[in-house]
Formats: C-alpha cells, structure tokens, sequence
C-alpha cells in the first residue's frame, strides 16, 4: 500500500516535469501553423526545418557558443582549480566567493551587469560579447565540479612522480589530469548544458542580428512559435537522449574489469 | 610554474567579467544621467507602481519556494529509500529537460493550460469544472514551481544521502516513533540542503521576468519586468540598476543564511 503510494506520487511528479516535453514533441508533427488546434498528423516541419536559413543560423551559433565557451571555461577553471589547491587558504576562500557570485547572483543582475561593462568598453554587441558571457557564468559550473576532485588527490603522488624524474607537466598530465578527468568532465558537460539553455543572460549581451535559438524563440512569442522551431527542439531532445542511452549501455567500470579479466583467464 | 601564474588568468577573468560589471552596476544605480550622486534611483522602489511590482515578486515567489519545498521534500525521501545504485542516475531525470529549450517548455505550459487547452479539455471528458489559471498569477506560481523544482530536490536528496543509516536506526532503538524519528532526526540534519534549495529556487522566482512575460499575459508585472523594460524599452539604466541594487540587498541577505549554515553545518560534521 506504501509502495503503492509512492510510486504513484514518483509518477505524477513526473507527470508535472515532462508533460510540457511530451506537448512539444506532439507539436513538433501537428499539421497546422497554430498550436491552438490539432490538423493531423506530419512530418514536414522536419523538413522544412532544414530549408530555414534563420532557424539553422541560430542553431550554429547556439552550438558554438555552448562549445566554445564550455571549452575555454573547462581550461580557465581546471587551471585555476590546480592553482587554488597550492594556496594559502585565506586566498583559496576569496576565489571562491567570487566564484560563487554568479551561481547565486539572479540571472538578470549578472545579465546588465556584463552588459553595462560591454557599453562602458565601447565592445560591438554580438557573438563575442555573448561568448564572453558565456564563459562567465559557465566557469563556476566547472570550478564546483574539479574542486571536490581535486581535494581527494594525494599531493605525494605529485611529488612521487617528480622525484622519479618527471617533469611538472608529464607530473600533471600523467599522474593527477587521470584522476581529476572525471570532474572535468561532467564540469563541461554542466557548462555546456547551461550555456544551451541560457536565455536571460543572452538577452541582455546580445546584438541586434546575431540570435541563439532562445532570443530567437523569444521573439517569436508574440508572433507564433514556427512549428520547425518544435521540431527542431524535439530532435535535440531526442539526440540527447539516446547518447544518454548509449553511454549507460557501453560498459564501465566493474563490467569492463570482468571483460579485461576473462581474455586473461584462457 | 609557478602557483601565481597559474591563478593569473582566472583572478584576471573573474575581476574583469564578474567585480567589476557589478561595481558598475553600483555606479550607475548611484548616479544620474549628468553623473551626479543621488539614491533617487534606488528610492523610486517606494513608489506605488515599483512597490506594487515587488511585493508581488515576493508573494509569488515566497508561495513558489513553499510549494517546490512541500512537493520536493517527500520526493527526496523517497528517492534516497529506493536505493537506486547509480546516485548520477537520479541527477540526469531532473538536468535532462534542461536539453529542450526553458522558454519553449514554459510556453508549452499556455498550451496545456488555456481554456480549450490539453488540461481542460480532459478535466471536461471527466465532467470536472475547468481550470482557468492561464493568465494570472496562479499561472506564473505554476511556471515558477515547474523551472526550479529540481534546484529544490537536488539539495534536498544529496543532504538526505548523507544522513548515515545508523543514526535513524538508533533513534528508533531509542524508543522514537517513526514521526519522532523524521522530526528530531531526519529534517534537522536536512536543513544545510533545505537551505541551499530554498536560496535555488527564491532568488531566481524572485527575479524572473520570462515566466510572467510567457504565463502571466502581459498585464501583470514583476519586478524583473519593471527592470528588464528600463534596460531594453525604455534605456534607463540608471534607473535599472538602481532597482537592481535592492534585488541585491535580497540577494545578499540570502547568501549570508547559506554562508551561515555552511559554517553551522561544518561544525555538526565534526
């Protein structure tokens, strides 16, 4: 009975966090330009999809800007976590309050404030501009995530490896990178999922001319959602979804382990 | 290498694009159009039209933050007691939405809520009255607890992990009933994660001006809207910022009660 309560609440709960999800994808094959009404089923939006220049020019820059600046944030904030693990704690506990303002900073603050800075440096609002925004707000995302990795680490493994005559930087690509990939890892990842999803912060460093999907999305608002846009959100959705899928299928860890046991057996 | 060099470009970037935009949100807040001194932007907050705005932006929000509590708190015990092994597992369900883009699934919600929308049109198959929230702030209430609920159940379930087996099944050798447990026990050691959800999910409602643009029509106005039409409409950014600046004195309350926790929370675990 217990059981039985819990899993229907687990149910509706999810229920509540992917009906939206489910509304969009049955959009994405409604054959009618307005949402309001259901016109049969099709296909064509995927197709059209592909023919809307404006649509495939905000997809590029989104993925770009979701690379590029989970990319550069993954560098600045995996060296800075290295140099941090080396300092005094005093100077460790600044840093990281600043890291922490843009996690807990509203959206919109962090938004003007970077675009008050553009305005002041005279920069041209556009795809830098948003890129280094992005890079902004995604560094804390991979610093959080390295940190924890980093403070598990044996220092004398460090040092070990260069009293064995190893140079700082075969010390730290050899012995501690392996052991902090992990964090870096799922830090770039986090920064790239943020990034993609950004809107506030984009909406207030952009420039005329230059949209990710979101502004784009947003100004679509108040004329209608093109239908493509659907489509094309469902097929990142889907995307994802099966790498997802296809990464917890591969083996790892304990299954790799028995494979690499059993060819050593016979 | 040295340790300096290292640290170079980070303390660089972080004084460049997170210090210094905010000292000049100050600065601009502070000042007028001739770059004079006032407090006048900040004062205008009192006035009817922003005081209306933000005491709106807090009820909503206040009603948010309660209700993704009460929902996501029995959904983190639940979750801990199932003992799924893969603990990333969990964190996947709740980031994995975030791939279908925020604005698109909180204007899926206008689909579902309208008044032919998908929701009434099942709750009359089943001869139900009608839910007629799409455009009011019950709308936006049910927008913002549909973005953040998983900023509050993440928080919650990690703190919950946490909590070693032994100590619940002590307090049950000790005589506590099963209510006793969970109220002495079980939500105290909770509350580092109760906290650090609460913050997650108030200051973003708190500040929002997309869930009230795309579920609130375009009648009801917080304060995120009131600043983000003096960036974009209207052009005053001193006007802007200084309406800022008071978002902050909540933003700054609130990172203090985390900070003290934390400290709290340290001192418990040793």
């Amino acid at each position: 009975m217990r059981n039985t309560l819990r899993k229907i609440y687990i149910a509706l709960i999810f229920l509540f966090l992917y009906a939206p999800i489910l509304t969009l994808i049955v959009l994405s094959f409604n054959d009618s330009r307005t949402r309001a009404k259901w016109g049969g089923f099709t296909t064509r939006w995927y197709l059209s999809m592909f023919r809307n220049q404006a649509i495939l020019q905000a997809l590029t820059n989104t993925l770009i800007i979701a690379f590029l600046s989970a990319l550069i944030a993954t560098v600045i904030g995996t060296v800075a976590c290295i140099s941090m693990q080396m300092m005094k704690r005093g100077s460790r506990a600044v840093i990281m309050g600043i890291t922490n303002i843009p996690m807990l900073n509203a959206d919109i603050v962090t938004g003007i404030s970077l675009m008050l800075l553009f305005i002041t440096l005279g920069l041209r609002f556009g795809f830098m501009t948003i890129l280094l925004s992005h890079i902004t707000f995604n560094i804390p995302y991979v610093i959080l995530s390295v940190m924890p990795r980093m403070k598990q680490l044996n220092p004398s493994v460090y040092e070990a490896a260069l009293d064995l005559g190893a140079s700082h930087i075969q010390a730290f690509f050899k012995v501690v990178f392996p052991d902090i990939l992990p964090g870096v890892l799922s830090g770039f990842l986090m920064a790239f999922t943020m990034s993609l999803d950004d809107f506030i912060i984009t909406h207030f460093t952009k420039g005329p001319g230059v949209d990710t999907l979101s502004t784009k999305i947003y100004t679509e608002v108040k004329k209608g959602i093109k239908p493509e846009m659907y489509a094309l959100s469902t097929l990142i959705f889907v995307t994802v979804l099966l790498l997802l899928i296809l990464v917890n299928k591969t083996p790892s860890g304990k299954s790799t382990e028995k494979r690499k046991l059993q060819p050593a057996k016979q | 290498m040295n340790k300096k060099t290292l640290a170079f470009p980070y303390v660089l970037w972080a004084a460049a694009f997170i210090v210094i935009p905010l000292c000049m949100v100050f600065y601009y807040g502070m000042t007028d159009t001739t770059g004079a001194f006032t407090l006048e932007n900040i004062i205008t907050i009192a006035t009817a039209e922003h005081a209306k705005a933000l005491l709106l932006s807090i009820e909503l929000s206040f009603v948010s933050t309660l209700i993704c509590f009460l929902l996501a708190y029995p959904l983190a015990m639940i979750l801990t007691n199932m003992n799924v092994s893969q603990h990333s597992f969990i964190v996947l369900i709740f980031i994995l939405p975030m791939w279908m883009n925020f604005l698109l699934r909180t204007l899926a919600w206008q689909t579902l809520l309208e008044k032919t929308g998908v929701i009434n049109s099942i709750l009359g198959f089943l001869h139900l009255p009608a839910l007629e929230i799409i455009n009011t702030p019950g709308a936006i209430v049910l927008g913002m607890v549909y973005n953040f609920l998983p900023f509050m159940v993440l928080p919650i379930y990690n703190a919950l992990t946490k909590i070693d087996n032994n100590v619940i099944n002590a307090a049950r050798d000790l005589g506590a009933n099963g209510v006793q447990t969970f109220f002495r026990v079980t939500l105290p050691l909770s509350v580092p994660g109760i906290i650090s959800g609460v913050t997650m999910v108030f200051i973003p409602a708190l500040t929002t001006f997309v869930i009230s643009t795309l579920l609130g029509g375009s009648k009801i106005l917080l304060i995120g809207n009131v600043i983000e039409q003096e960036f974009t409409q209207t052009g005053n950014w001193h006007l802007g910022s200084g309406l800022s600046i008071v978002l902050m004195i909540f933003i700054i309350v609130n990172m203090v009660i985390e900070a003290i926790s934390d400290r709290e929370g340290e001192h418990t675990s040793l």
